[in-house]
């Protein structure tokens, strides 16, 4: 991996060192600030201070203490859940088809998917909101999971037909010459392979549902289905709160966790669902 | 186990293109036949098709004396051994060997003495709770045998099952699945594009070319008798040489001069209305250093000088390289195989001529060699149609 | 070989009726999966996407006020009129163009050398891949509360910093250099990602030949590996055009859309949402996919893009 030419040695080392902890800084910086906002006391909140002169834990201990937060965690974490475990499921199925089966209208399943993706969503609320309202699915769990499912999976796709190709296709004939019926072939030979795949794009969906604003924020007016980025943005000029920085810090900090921790643990797998689909496409 | 018939059975795409056209081959119970060409002849096309993995798109396929054109791969009672193994990596050995048999739900203690058997026939036995990743090439070549034999199909199919080894052990396994064929009785249709593997290994040879069956028989009768160009250049390493000539009064001249056509020769072209340009085939094993060769032999060769381009010394014999002026052999199916041998844009003009001669020959890199050949094992072939105008079955 | 051949068939578009007679059991089993397979995925979005955006067309022909639902009528062209004679469409129009032609551009110059850094590192990999995933991977609202605060006078350090104490974001211009400032902090690292994906597909021995060859790096990268990666590149840059031509959470937060920095999608929804004027966010909702349309054209016309998963999808 050394460059073109050149052996390692220890000034290419330390220039390396240098530009990855400039990486570092930049991705870290307006995470740690925000981190930093939600430890700070009250007295200490306006000093412009990157570092808390007082280490606080009250901002916590104040949005657990809502219902308004509360809920709106419960709301993020199982509409989330419920459109990621569809959109992935109904993801798979349709990634193995398009990747391995012949079957007519193929091509027109993949083209709709490519526009759903580059589709402005924007454009979605208007009719979504007056289809919504009008079958009652505004300002409800569904309401949400509906539009996430189907922003979700032509992502949901593009990443899982990459990991299925990768799968030899040569397996899959040798399980119908062993005598299995297409749907054992994918049940027994072809998800079991898959399954790592399935994860990495279910994190991906996640990270998707997990972020939306727009949907939530045009789709939402109540506790009853709102989620922390929009309940943050509530915060704002709220009477409920004093001054509501360092309540959005610590609601800020909260949502970010299961962000971190996937980065964290599955690092590789991230990046490897993130390029598969696109070294292609 | 059970004979397989291929009757007219025709490959063609959506879009137009005939992968395989009419090709008709019986295949005996219990027989060993190879399916050999360059790529793109239609050989896996047509092992595919017999395998249920494509459709035929008209001809009949029958198994056993069944038409099964319409039948799922499952339904056929074939199993089929692949290129890259294509070994389940989830799955160890047992499972890989088991799989088959619990599709078809076999019970318990059957399943456990079935895969108990092929392992110890393929030597696996200690291999089982392995998984497929933490094998060598060899013994995962083995494991996708194993899997194919366990259920006792009607017949195996084999697509370039050795190519994937390296050489020494792709010649060890040659022999080994030759053995175990014997020992099973299984018919089984073998695909390769290694015309070695299929001179040693079939009880016959099926050579294909552009889709189409070229010539059925034994390795050795393909040797000795090629029906055409194709054939004679396909089968034999090194190839067979091709020089053009002119047929004139009984003799042919060339630049290996003028050779007399022998009695036998002479008889077989009788009836075969050849043309007065023809291709002159010769073996490099028909050939031999004319000093080597007893007098009372000569006579029924001819002899010519040239000097040797490369002398390549294989220890049982050697093998002397001649580049001759004078026009190449040309014709489509020369030049075909020329592009099958990655040969097709080596320079060079002339005729270049492979001899195997003997061990004790003393002919030297760049000197003059004095080189005799036998008249009579010269076939001759039509440059147009590629036909040999000296064909026999005898 | 053979191998690429039969995978090859597999393409081959559907068979002509005249061959469907002669389709097999497993080729018919085979179809039959495909269709069943896919049939959730397709039902969901036509249910959710196909049928609104019609829906959407024809909101957008009628006066549709939710403030005055009695007075709904089929006005034919004139929402269409209305915006694109307004002054505020065309204000949050140019604010979208130059947010998006700005920070994509920065960030395809910055997420090359994130990319680069990423590729061939020597030290500590994994730390700066991790790392930069957390700006892609964080919800935008966060990072965008982040940067609000950062720039607050008072409570931030980049207005201390940076501004000398001055309100950077009640301001036209600087407000939308931030909103900039915090879309590339954002969208980088995913550019990279789509960059480093190229990356891995120039040959290393490409790169030890140009050296031999005499090339220098700068060289080397400009006439080696820019062409190489080209298909990459565009592809990056489609998507995040197109991405960044939604722009919405960023500005919700940090601007509101105040002092005229509205972009589409904020003027969109500030009439939808919160002016319940149906009628007229429809037209705007369809105006922006028009433009969307447009600028999805011109990248696969001018850069002769193919479409992105066109080949994908096919394999």
């Amino acid at each position: 991996m050394a460059g073109v030419g050149g052996a390692e040695t220890t000034g290419r080392k330390a220039r390396w060192t240098v530009l990855n902890i400039l990486v570092v800084v930049y991705a870290l910086f307006p995470v740690l600030w925000i981190v930093s906002l939600s430890f700070k006391s009250k007295a200490t909140l306006a000093d412009g201070n990157f570092i808390p002169r007082e280490w606080t834990l009250d901002n916590y201990a104040a949005i657990f203490s809502t219902t308004e937060f509360v809920r709106a965690l419960v709301n993020s974490i199982g509409i989330a859940l419920i459109a990621t475990a569809i959109a992935v499921v109904f993801g798979t199925m349709a990634a193995y088809a398009i990747a391995r089966l012949d079957f007519p209208g193929k091509r027109f399943l993949v083209g709709v998917s490519l526009l759903i993706a580059m589709f402005p969503q924007i454009s979605l609320i208007s009719p979504l909101f007056q289809i919504e309202r009008s079958l009652g699915l505004f300002d409800t769990w569904p309401g949400l999971i509906l539009p996430y499912i189907t922003f979700a999976l032509p992502l949901a796709i593009y990443t899982l037909s990459a990991f299925f190709r990768e799968i030899p296709w040569e397996l899959e004939k040798a399980a119908k010459m062993d005598g299995a019926t297409p749907g054992q072939a994918f049940r027994r030979v072809i998800a079991p392979l898959a399954a790592p795949g399935v994860f990495t794009t279910a994190i991906l969906v996640f990270i998707f549902c997990w972020n939306d604003f727009l949907f939530a924020i045009s789709l939402t007016s109540t506790e009853n289905s709102r989620t922390v980025p929009v309940a943050l943005s509530f915060f704002t000029g709220s009477s409920q709160f004093e001054d509501p920085t360092g309540s959005i810090a610590a609601a800020a900090v909260v949502i970010t966790i299961p962000i971190i921790l996937f980065v964290l643990f599955f690092q590789r797998r991230i990046v490897a669902g993130l390029t598969s689909g696109a070294v292609k496409g | 186990m059970a004979e397989i018939v291929l009757d007219k059975v025709t490959k063609q795409y959506p879009d137009g293109a005939v992968a395989v056209k009419d090709v008709d081959i019986e295949i005996a119970d219990g027989e060993f036949i190879i399916l050999v060409g360059p790529s793109g002849c239609g050989k896996s096309t047509t092992l595919n098709m017999i395998a249920g993995l494509e459709d035929i798109t008209s001809g009949e396929l029958r198994i056993g004396g069944e038409r099964v054109n319409e039948r799922a791969p499952k339904d056929r009672d074939i199993a089929m051994v692949f290129q890259s193994y294509a070994l389940y990596p989830h799955m160890t050995v047992k499972e890989n060997m088991a799989f088959p048999l619990r599709l078809a739900k076999v019970d318990n203690a059957t399943v456990e003495k079935k895969v108990r058997d092929a392992a110890e026939i393929l030597d696996l036995t200690q291999h089982l709770d392995r998984k497929p990743s933490n094998l060598s090439g060899g013994q995962r070549q083995r494991v996708a045998m194993g899997r194919a034999i366990v259920r006792s199909p009607k017949a195996f199919l084999m697509d370039e099952p050795l190519s994937n080894l390296d050489a020494k052990l792709r010649v060890q396994m040659r022999t080994s699945v030759s053995r175990l064929q014997k020992q099973l009785g299984t018919t089984t249709v073998y695909v390769t594009h290694d015309q070695t593997e299929a001179m040693t290994l079939g009880d016959r040879v099926v050579v294909m070319r552009g889709g189409a069956v070229q010539q059925v028989g034994a390795p050795q009768f393909l040797y000795d008798h090629p029906a055409n160009l194709f054939v004679a250049g396909f089968i034999g390493s090194p190839s067979m040489n091709f020089v053009p000539a002119g047929l004139e009064n009984g003799v042919l001249r060339s630049a290996l001069g003028d050779v007399p056509l022998t009695d036998r020769v002479r008889g077989l072209l009788a009836g075969a209305d050849a043309p007065r340009e023809v291709i002159m085939g010769l073996r490099p094993e028909h050939f031999e250093d004319a000093r080597l060769v007893e007098e009372h032999l000569r006579g029924g060769g001819v002899t010519f000088t040239s000097n040797v381009d490369v002398l390549e010394s294989m220890g049982s014999d050697k093998f002397a390289y001649f580049s001759l002026s004078g026009e190449q052999a040309t014709s489509q199916e020369l030049a075909e195989l020329a592009a099958d041998a990655g040969s097709a844009d080596v320079p060079g003009g002339g005729v270049s001529l492979v001899t195997r001669i003997s061990a004790a020959s003393t002919a030297t890199e760049g000197e003059q060699a004095e080189i005799w050949f036998d008249a009579d094992k010269v076939q001759l072939f039509d440059p147009d149609t590629g036909r040999n105008l000296t064909y026999s079955t005898e | 070989m053979s191998h690429a051949l039969t995978t090859e068939t597999k393409e081959k578009p559907g068979p002509s009726p005249k061959a469907k007679a002669a389709l097999s059991e497993g080729k018919k089993a085979e179809r039959r999966l495909g269709l069943l397979l896919c049939a959730p995925a397709i039902l969901v979005m036509a249910a959710v996407a196909g049928w609104p955006i019609i829906y959407s067309v024809w909101l957008s022909l009628q006066r549709f006020d939710l403030k005055f639902p009695d007075r709904v009528e089929f006005v034919g062209l004139d929402n269409y009129v209305t915006v694109l004679s307004n002054s505020y469409w065309w204000n949050a129009m140019w604010i979208t163009i130059v947010i998006t032609v700005v920070s994509v551009l920065i960030e395809l110059v910055l997420g090359m050398a994130l990319a680069l850094i990423m590729h061939r590192t020597l030290v500590g990999r994994g730390i700066v891949r991790t790392s930069s995933l957390i700006p892609y991977g964080i919800v935008t609202v966060v990072a965008a509360f982040s940067w609000r605060y950062a720039w607050t006078p008072g409570t931030g350090y980049l207005a201390e910093i940076v501004a000398g104490g001055e309100p950077v974001l009640t301001e036209k211009i600087p407000a939308v250099m931030v909103v900039i400032l915090a879309e590339i902090w954002k969208t980088t690292p995913f550019m990279a990602l789509l960059l480093m994906a190229g990356l891995a597909l120039v040959p290393d021995d490409l790169l030890k030949a140009a050296a031999m060859d005499g090339a220098n790096a700068w060289q080397r990268f400009i006439k080696v590996m820019v062409p190489v990666m080209k298909p990459a590149i565009l592809v990056a840059l489609l998507f995040r055009t197109l991405d960044a031509f939604r722009i919405f959470d960023n500005l919700f937060v940090l601007t509101g859309g105040s002092q005229g920095t509205s972009s589409v999608s904020m003027i969109t929804y500030n009439n939808l949402i919160k002016g319940l004027n149906l009628g007229i966010g429809s037209t705007m909702s369809v105006l922006i996919f028009i433009a969307v349309a447009i600028i999805a054209f011109i990248f696969i016309k001018l850069f002769g893009t193919a479409a992105p998963g066109s080949d994908n999808g096919r394999r």
